[in-house]
């Protein structure tokens, strides 16, 4: 610490797990079926579910230190939706999240002393975490914690560290504050940490099942999931989001939305040309959805197209409604029209026969009306003078 | 009583004129065409579709035919629950017209039925859905038709002489009467209700909670207005003097009528907010030429003097009687729009030809009913009783 407070203010980080306090309340059933849970996320056999509760429970718990650069907090904002498990299950049962400026209630010396406490005594065992990118401009003075610029403090903490994960955009390569001129510099993590493997978990934000389900696959395992070339879990990011769209059906018969509001719009048609990434993008929104709310919520699934927020040169590069690069089938130059007419209109026989029983409805109302007219007109007059 | 049994009389002569022939060409072009509907089924006469799987066969047939129907029902109304006596001569003509509307739109209804030998299932109970409103119509509607027959029984009684059974008809005759008051309340009613359920297809010109409130005021409105012009051109076409005390009387319900039905409207367009609507809203045209027409048709009676006269009488029947179709065509055909379209739906020849015949056959069947049966009263008792035809009408609801 510059100011040289870590050792007067250190605490000891005590045992503070035990296997009836990390079940926090839940049934033993029920942990057990959450982590069960937890392996069909990942795509084990349900048979891993007791290896994952297991690792979950053993003491110590995995220390985990969570540090924010260039972020808008999305990223600590999603795990707050998550319910299966719960945040507070997962930072107090399951991790031990031991730094984290957005939920610490410390603050201040007490809590750098704390994130400096954690990491001697878990060095070479702990978890890092990013969220936010690095600014590199200016000696990297647009971040700073402790005095310590952003990048400083990552290339201190990922010393230590057993696996470093990065999530969200802006971790990965840069995210939106590198957008456009790059005022700062922003950088994704894996540009300053090059001695380790930087795991990327992209999105804005992303998913935070999948950053559960990589964190829990460490915890059990001792390492990493299979990655792809980015860095990013392959159960997660191994699709395009194309092809697991639910609006597939109609891309492939070339029934898309022309624009927001319109016929094929409202009927849940494609959004392809309304500018939907979701053909170049690798992330499996489509299947898993947010917020734990069913089928459907996510941002196609709500009529909106996908901005490649997972994918480097797609999201905050290209423009929102600017076509995708299509890496798989490309759909054909001419489709039929969005809204098709149905049923029979008018025809001239029919319009005939209606202006015909009009006019002589008309025309014999005319006539009948004279006739009364005179009927009236006589019986006026006869009337006036007695029978 | 020997007087009291010649209240009503067949007016008699030929029945081979000219608008019976006439008519009974369009019937069996009509029946031509639904040996076809029957053979080859709904879509090779028909332009129903999935988007409008209603057409003219029900807005017109059974929705507007049906309000035609309810002369029996304000006649009955005002004559046996509201004991105006004088209205009683009145009464017979209108059951007649009331059991032609009623069970040619039921018959309108087997017409368009995609299954139709499945319509028996109705009366089922063990099929029965109790929430829906269509049960509630079909079953209303399919009951009604019965009391008419009953109501209108004794004219056949009296025709073939069977004298007892008239008797004793005539002592239950008004539970079939309370009925004949009670359903069409209900049905008509719930003719709106069908519309209601449709939501926002229908255009919130039409679409509100009050539908059902509307469409009882259009067929109290239709049911007088049909019994006018029917006295009117019955006098006309068969010289027979004008039922004018009558006939000044319904006027003037037909004007209150009218008047609270368009009141209402305003209203109910103003409470919704939708007011701006019939300035450019979907289908505001149509909102404009039913409005005008019932406006203009309430108007005319306005003047007391015109109630009395003849051609008054007709203008403003004909024309509220439109605005009543014109209504119910709104709410049924033209300002409703499919969800999933766009849909197109205009009425095909054909069925417009089958619509057509279901109304010829009611003028064929009406002349010779009239012709054949003692419906209409008999003219020596009016004009002799022409000073006080009160009495004259009391003495007879007791025939």
């Amino acid at each position: 610490m510059p100011d040289g407070h870590v050792d007067l203010d250190a605490e000891h980080i005590g045992d503070l797990d035990e296997y009836e306090g990390a079940l926090a309340g839940m049934s033993r059933r029920e942990f057990l079926t959450y982590c069960t849970g937890v392996a069909a996320t990942l795509g084990l056999s349900p048979a891993f579910g007791v290896k994952i509760a297991n690792a979950a429970v053993a003491a110590p718990r995995p220390t985990v230190i969570w540090l924010s650069g260039q972020a808008c907090t999305g990223c600590t904002e999603t795990l707050l939706r998550t319910n299966h498990p719960t945040l507070e299950t997962l930072i107090l049962d399951t991790i031990s999240l031991d730094y984290n400026e957005t939920l610490m209630t410390g603050s201040g010396h007490q809590a750098e002393n704390w994130k400096q406490q954690a990491m001697k005594a878990n060095w070479g065992k702990y978890l890092m975490v990013t969220d936010g990118a690095v600014p590199t401009k200016d000696g990297g003075v647009y971040c700073k914690v402790a005095g310590k610029t952003f990048k400083e403090a990552v290339l201190e903490c990922a010393k230590g560290a057993a696996a470093v994960i990065s999530i969200g955009s802006c971790a990965s390569w840069g995210g939106w504050p590198s957008t456009g001129v790059n005022p700062t510099g922003a950088v994704g993590l894996n540009e300053i940490i090059k001695d380790k493997p930087v795991v990327t978990i992209p999105g804005c934000p992303p998913n935070p099942y999948n950053f559960l389900s990589l964190v829990l696959h460490f915890v059990a395992f001792g390492k990493l999931p299979e990655l792809d070339d980015k860095m990013r879990p392959k159960f997660a990011y191994g699709r395009l989001i194309h092809e697991n769209c639910e609006r597939r059906p109609h891309f492939d018969a070339g029934r898309f939305a022309l624009e927001f509001g319109d016929t094929g719009h409202r009927q849940g048609y494609c959004l392809y040309k309304l500018g939907c990434k979701g053909p170049e993008t690798y992330a499996n929104c489509p299947s898993i959805g947010f917020n734990d709310v069913g089928q459907g919520t996510w941002p196609v699934g709500t009529g909106h197209p996908c901005f490649g927020c997972t994918e480097k040169g797609v999201g905050f590069t290209k423009s929102i409604h600017e076509l995708a690069s299509l890496k798989s089938v490309s759909p054909p130059n001419s489709y039929p029209a969005v809204a098709t007419d149905k049923g029979e209109g008018i025809s001239a026989g029919a319009a005939a026969v209606v202006a015909g029983i009009a006019g002589a409805a008309v025309g014999a109302g005319a006539v009948i009306s004279s006739r009364l007219g005179k009927q009236d007109e006589k019986s006026e007059s006869s009337s006036t003078p007695a029978e | 009583m020997a007087s009291h049994a010649h209240a009503h009389q067949p007016i008699g002569g030929r029945l081979l004129t000219l608008p019976f022939l006439v008519c009974s060409v369009l019937v069996v072009i009509a029946a031509f065409i639904l040996a076809q509907r029957y053979g080859h089924g709904l879509g090779a006469v028909t332009n129903l579709s999935d988007g409008y799987p209603w057409g003219i066969w029900v807005a017109i047939d059974v929705v507007i035919g049906s309000a035609f129907g309810c002369a029996g029902y304000v006649m009955a109304m005002l004559c046996y629950i509201l004991n105006k006596g004088e209205y009683h001569p009145m009464v017979r003509p209108a059951v007649m017209a009331s059991l032609f509307g009623y069970g040619l739109a039921g018959a309108a209804v087997l017409i368009d039925l995609g299954r139709y030998w499945h319509f028996y299932h109705l009366m089922l109970p063990w099929y029965a859905q109790p929430n829906s409103v269509m049960l509630e119509v079909g079953l209303c509607v399919a009951t009604y038709t019965l009391v008419l027959v009953v109501e209108f029984a004794p004219a056949f009684l009296e025709r073939f002489g069977i004298e007892g059974l008239r008797r004793k008809l005539n002592k239950v005759l008004w539970v079939f009467i309370a009925l004949g008051v009670l359903l069409p309340t209900m049905h008509q009613s719930s003719l709106g209700t069908m519309m209601v359920i449709v939501g926002h297809k229908l255009s919130p010109l039409w679409q509100t909670q009050l539908l059902p409130v509307f469409f009882l005021l259009t067929a109290v409105l239709m049911g007088f207005a049909i019994v006018v012009w029917e006295s009117v051109m019955a006098s006309l076409n068969f010289r027979r003097p004008m039922e004018t005390p009558v006939l000044k009387k319904l006027a003037g319900l037909m004007l209150v009528v009218a008047s609270v039905f368009v009141a209402l409207r305003v209203v109910d367009l103003l409470v919704r907010g939708q007011f701006g609507q019939m300035f450019g809203g979907p289908q505001a045209g149509w909102f404009w030429v039913e409005s005008v027409l019932m406006v203009g048709g309430l108007a005319l009676l306005i003047p007391k003097a015109n109630r009395g006269r003849s051609r008054a009488l007709f203008l403003s029947s004909s024309m509220l009687l439109t605005a009543g179709i014109l209504y119910r065509l709104n709410v049924y055909l033209i300002g409703f729009t499919p969800a999933v379209g766009p849909w197109h739906y205009f009425p095909s020849v054909k069925e417009i030809m089958v619509t057509v015949g279901v109304f010829a056959l009611e003028i064929a069947l009406y002349l010779v009913f009239v012709k054949k049966l003692p419906v209409l009263h008999a003219i020596e008792d009016h004009s002799a009783n022409s000073g006080a035809p009160t009495s004259n009408a009391v003495q007879a609801k007791h025939g």
